[in-house]
């Protein structure tokens, strides 16, 4: 261990109002399922000593249905979500994308609110949350506001979120009618693997024609983005005649791919775009 | 006894989580131990600056200046120091400058951050080409750490006359070891009216390595020096030499501070420090008849030594020895050589130089066959080595050798020839998937290379326990191989007793004689062969001495045993190492028998190529050996499957990424071995054929079972998705599409 423990600190707060004066005061970073603050301490690379322990805050726990969306607390681990049916049943792509998170270890402990709020490009959920139109509750001692996911990542690890807030719960549509879902993560190998890129495919088929079509794509950029242009070209199109190479092209807009320890910039670009051809391969055998 | 699958000796404190490896073990007033490194990869050290908030005072700190004897790692060329002094140059990023000890690790790691070296840079070289072309001579007078020829017959004239000529270029990178324990070490210092007495404990592979390394760091005689070897979690050849120096490090913090002294690297200072595989290039030369019988090899292999030469002189040599394959080969010419670089030097590793140039010959081979239009399996049938075949040294084949029969056995578990008409069919159409097999035909020699057994002339023995039951002694340490069971099954076997009367004394230089160092798939077939020379003699001890009588009872061979302690005080055999008499070597002109015997093997594999992301899937893996006779066929079935599943990461996916000379991906996040998602069920077949260098008929198997997965490999690959330019591990999915990229332009 390269962290220096007896300069670390830890506080508990009992309540989300308690963390939330804690958090304005400037007291800590908060602190969930660790799953990356502990590695990044390990390295001796945590800036940070002082820290607040939300993990167990009501407040930011539990899966609430309703007949148009999932309410996820924040603290929903990667093990809860993969447990709750109406995830399997609406969001196939958070399974497979909390399924590749990690360990098990990792699954037991990391959660949902972090996944988003570490704003690692490479994280595994936050491509899908793109994909499905996910929104953001945040709240501070000034309020409570919605943000769409799609806003909330603004460049590497900048966020649409103010030093006084929490990312508290995360709301997710029910996609309606036929829809067609996608997610492949390309890790360095099949298990425990950090992405080296991830692509996630939602879509409605309406009168033979793509609707309400998103992408969110992993590790291509400096946070996890919505892949707008190549959207753009696809949206309302016939399955049957979908204009795939267009489609590819204007995902180059999208991306920003860089070499690092994990892949290359050309294999991140090229293997992306075989993705979401692959993707759209699917899409247009569901609509036949 | 031999031939059953007899239980570890150690399995179950290991399964009940009882076992204590180096850094469990309690030691009262223990302090901890860090190094201070270079963090630059050449210069020289002008000073070292403590730096401010720590309390220094309640620190150990040694520097080069504080040791007593000489500052040299014991090694075949002692070149390299265990710490570099003022004024010395600095060879590599991660050499050991100052070290550290306190008894809080924490304040011990602040400490460690705190630490200034003062360093003049000097150019540095950080890869073969620049260390041949001597951009900057950083080693001797040629940046040369060990040069070997090996020669047959006169390749020269062939190359006119030939049918076929063909070149290739391949290239192998690092892979690290990987042991799930990492390097530890625990010294303790005493001084009585004798002087000074060291003790080493530790997850190290050859106890008498590290007694001489200690012994010359403090210049001390060699009863004052004890090393015991704890049980380990994996070493790979990643201990074999490397504790030398740790071990050196944490004995001098113990004796300057008067305190024992553990030190346990973290993950990723192992991963940065400690010794890797030698990266490997390799140029061969070949010529064919036009029937496909092979005239004349002509090989360059060269290897990345780092910094040291440490066991690159040994590592080179295996490599060339094995660099001609399972060929015959009238004219042969090998050229190896190691090439200094501003590096952490490179180290044992399973295999240890054959798994590089083995690599290098079998994907050659099926790069020949598929130029001159013959079918790989055809090829290598007709050139095949057999019964009274020389070898490139002139090493004749005396035993009834079979390569086509392992060849063929391997093909027909993999259902070789009917994938390989299905898969043709389906690619055709270009899937998504695309489907391959491939297989290499390959060997490892057995024991150490030339005359390294005869230099060492081990020795094992067996003692008379006060109970009745016998203690087997030797040096060869227990790493998760199944040392323990194997020698006490082959002690039991020629002792005529269950081997639950037998014991395998701890690894304590103290206790057990020189059986030599735990490498070179030497173990069972080397040592074991000395057991059971030992248990024989043993055995008629009792008998001549009218105390026992055959056929007897456990019990009887137990009273036996008793009435000969109470007899003579203490009862010992033992048995040492001789040559056999028809076994010749010459380390000069590299003539004669490199090896006792090898051990043989065909390892087939089928892939899936996932042409979207160019993604290797192994989906089949069958490996068909021949090692003497097995002695345990779970451990020995349990050795092949390990070696495989490093092999597979070796050829597709463990890459050590370098910068500046430095590894960069120290962590297992970003240094990507398999999991066994990644593996297929690894079918494992040995033909058995006894043979009379080891203890009832069997070889040395530990090193086998890398040498063949990475060609096997990327020969599936090729028939998947080629012609491509594969040659080249690991093949991740970046190079593969640079590959197949490199196709597509033309």
């Amino acid at each position: 261990m390269r962290g220096f423990l007896p300069a670390m600190e830890l506080q508990r707060p009992a309540s989300l109002s308690e963390a939330l004066q804690m958090l304005a005061a400037h007291t800590g970073r908060p602190f969930a399922g660790g799953t990356d603050l502990m590695v990044v301490y390990n390295a001796g690379k945590l800036r940070e000593t002082r820290f607040l322990d939300i993990a167990r805050l009501p407040e930011l726990q539990g899966i609430r249905e309703t007949p148009e969306y999932l309410d996820l607390g924040a603290l929903c681990t990667f093990t809860e979500l993969l447990a709750h049916p109406a995830i399997h049943r609406h969001f196939p792509n958070l399974v497979k994308s909390a399924k590749a998170t990690g360990a098990l270890a990792i699954q037991n402990r990391g959660t949902l609110g972090g996944n988003i709020a570490n704003a690692s490009p490479a994280a595994d959920t936050p491509p899908c949350l793109l994909a499905y139109g996910a929104e953001l509750e945040l709240v501070s001692p000034r309020g409570t506001r919605v943000v769409p996911y799609e806003l909330f990542h603004q460049g590497y690890k900048v966020m649409d979120l103010a030093a006084d807030e929490l990312v508290t719960r995360i709301r997710v549509p029910k996609p309606s009618g036929t829809s067609v879902h996608y997610f492949r993560k390309v890790g360095t190998r099949q298990a425990q693997a950090i992405a080296k890129l991830s692509l996630a495919l939602v879509a409605q088929v309406a009168d033979g024609c793509v609707a309400n079509l998103r992408i969110g794509l992993g590790a291509v950029a400096p946070a996890p983005v919505r892949a707008c242009h190549a959207e753009a070209v696809l949206q309302g199109q016939p399955l049957a005649n979908l204009p795939v190479a267009v489609a590819l092209e204007a995902l180059l807009a999208d991306m920003s791919p860089i070499d690092d320890i994990r892949s290359t910039a050309h294999y991140r670009s090229i293997v992306t775009r075989n993705l979401l051809a692959q993707a759209l391969r699917t899409l247009s055998a569901t609509g036949n | 006894m031999i031939g059953q699958s007899a239980i570890r000796k150690e399995g179950r404190a290991k399964v009940l989580g009882a076992t204590q490896y180096t850094a469990d073990v309690p030691v009262e007033g223990l302090w901890r131990g860090a190094t201070v490194r270079s963090d630059v990869p050449r210069g020289i050290l002008r000073g070292i600056h403590f730096g401010e908030g720590i309390p220094w005072s309640e620190f150990t700190v040694v520097t080069a200046a504080d040791i007593p004897g000489k500052n040299r790692v014991a090694s075949i060329v002692a070149d390299q120091p265990f710490l570099v002094g003022i004024g010395e140059e600095v060879m590599h990023p991660e050499q050991p400058v100052v070290l550290l000890a306190h008894p809080d690790r924490y304040l011990l790691e602040a400490a460690r951050k705190a630490v200034r070296l003062e360093i003049e840079p000097l150019p540095a070289i950080f890869d073969m080409e620049a260390s041949l072309r001597q951009d900057e001579l950083i080693y001797g007078t040629d940046n040369l750490l060990k040069e070997i020829r090996i020669a047959k017959g006169d390749p020269a004239p062939i190359w006119e006359t030939a049918a076929f000529v063909i070149e290739g270029d391949y290239r192998t990178g690092a892979q690290e070891q990987l042991y799930l324990e990492t390097q530890a070490i625990l010294a303790f210092a005493n001084t009585d009216e004798n002087g000074l007495r060291i003790t080493i404990q530790g997850s190290l592979q050859c106890p008498y390595y590290v007694h001489g390394a200690i012994a010359g760091l403090f210049e001390l005689p060699a009863d004052h020096v004890r090393v015991t070897a704890l049980e380990m979690g994996g070493a790979f050849g990643g201990k074999e030499d490397y504790p030398s120096l740790i071990a050196g490090h944490a004995a001098l913090l113990a004796w300057k501070s008067g305190h024992p002294v553990r030190i346990v690297y973290d993950r990723e200072e192992d991963m940065a420090a400690t010794t890797k595989r030698h990266p490997s290039r390799t140029h061969i030369k070949s010529a064919f008849d036009a029937n496909g019988h092979l005239l004349a090899l002509d090989v360059d292999f060269q290897l990345d030594g780092g910094a040291y030469a440490t066991m690159s002189p040994v590592v080179l040599s295996r490599g060339t020895l094995h660099a001609a394959g399972v060929y015959r080969c009238p004219h042969v010419a090998i050229h190896g050589r190691a090439l200094a670089t501003n590096t952490p030097p490179p180290g044992a590793f399973r295999g240890f130089g054959a798994p590089q140039s083995l690599f290098a010959i079998e994907r050659h081979m099926d790069i020949c066959a598929q130029r001159m239009g013959m079918d790989p399996v055809e090829l290598r049938r007709r050139n095949f080595l057999r019964l009274g075949d020389s070898m490139a040294t002139g090493q004749v084949i005396r035993e009834d050798l079979d390569l086509a029969g392992l060849m063929d056995r391997a093909l027909v578990e993999l259902d070789y020839d009917a994938k390989r008409k299905r898969f043709q069919t389906e690619n055709a159409a270009s899937p998504e998937v695309c489907r391959g097999v491939g297989f290499a035909v390959f060997m490892h020699g057995c024991g150490f290379t030339g005359s390294g057994e005869a230099k060492l002339a081990s020795v094992a023995g067996l003692e008379a326990l006060p109970d009745g039951r016998v203690s087997v002694l030797a040096a060869s340490t227990e790493m998760g191989q199944g040392k323990h069971t194997v020698f006490a099954q082959v002690a039991a076997e020629a002792l005529g007793l269950p081997i639950e009367l037998v014991e395998v004394a701890p690894s304590d230089t103290s206790r057990v004689p020189n059986s030599g160092p735990t490498v070179a798939s030497r173990s069972t077939m080397v040592v074991g062969k000395l057991i059971q020379d030992a248990a024989v003699a043993f055995r008629q001890g009792l008998i001549q001495q009218g105390l026992l009588h055959e056929p007897f009872t456990p019990e009887a061979f137990q009273a036996a045993v008793r009435a000969m302690l109470a007899r003579s005080g203490s009862y010992k055999t033992y048995a040492q190492y001789h040559t056999p008499p028809q076994q010749k070597w010459d380390d000069t002109s590299y003539q004669g028998d490199a090896y006792p015997t090898f051990t043989w093997a065909c390892y087939a594999t089928q892939v899936a190529v996932d042409t979207v992301t160019w993604e290797v899937a192994v989906e089949d893996f069958v490996a068909v050996q021949e090692v003497g006779r097995v002695i345990n066929p779970t451990l020995a079935t349990g050795q092949v499957q390990g070696g495989v599943a490093q092999g597979i990461g070796f050829g597709l996916w463990e890459e050590v990424r370098m910068h500046n000379g430095r590894m960069a991906n120290t962590q297992l996040t970003n240094y990507a071995i398999p999991t066994l998602a990644d593996l297929p069920e690894i079918r494992v077949v040995f033909l058995e054929n006894p043979h009379p260098a080891g203890p009832g008929g069997a070889k040395g198997l530990g090193e086998l079972p890398m040498n063949g997965p990475a060609p096997a490999l990327l020969n599936a690959v090729d028939f998947a998705v080629g012609p491509l330019r594969l040659d080249e591990v690991p093949m991740t999915p970046e190079r593969l599409l640079d590959r197949a990229e490199e196709v597509a332009r033309g």
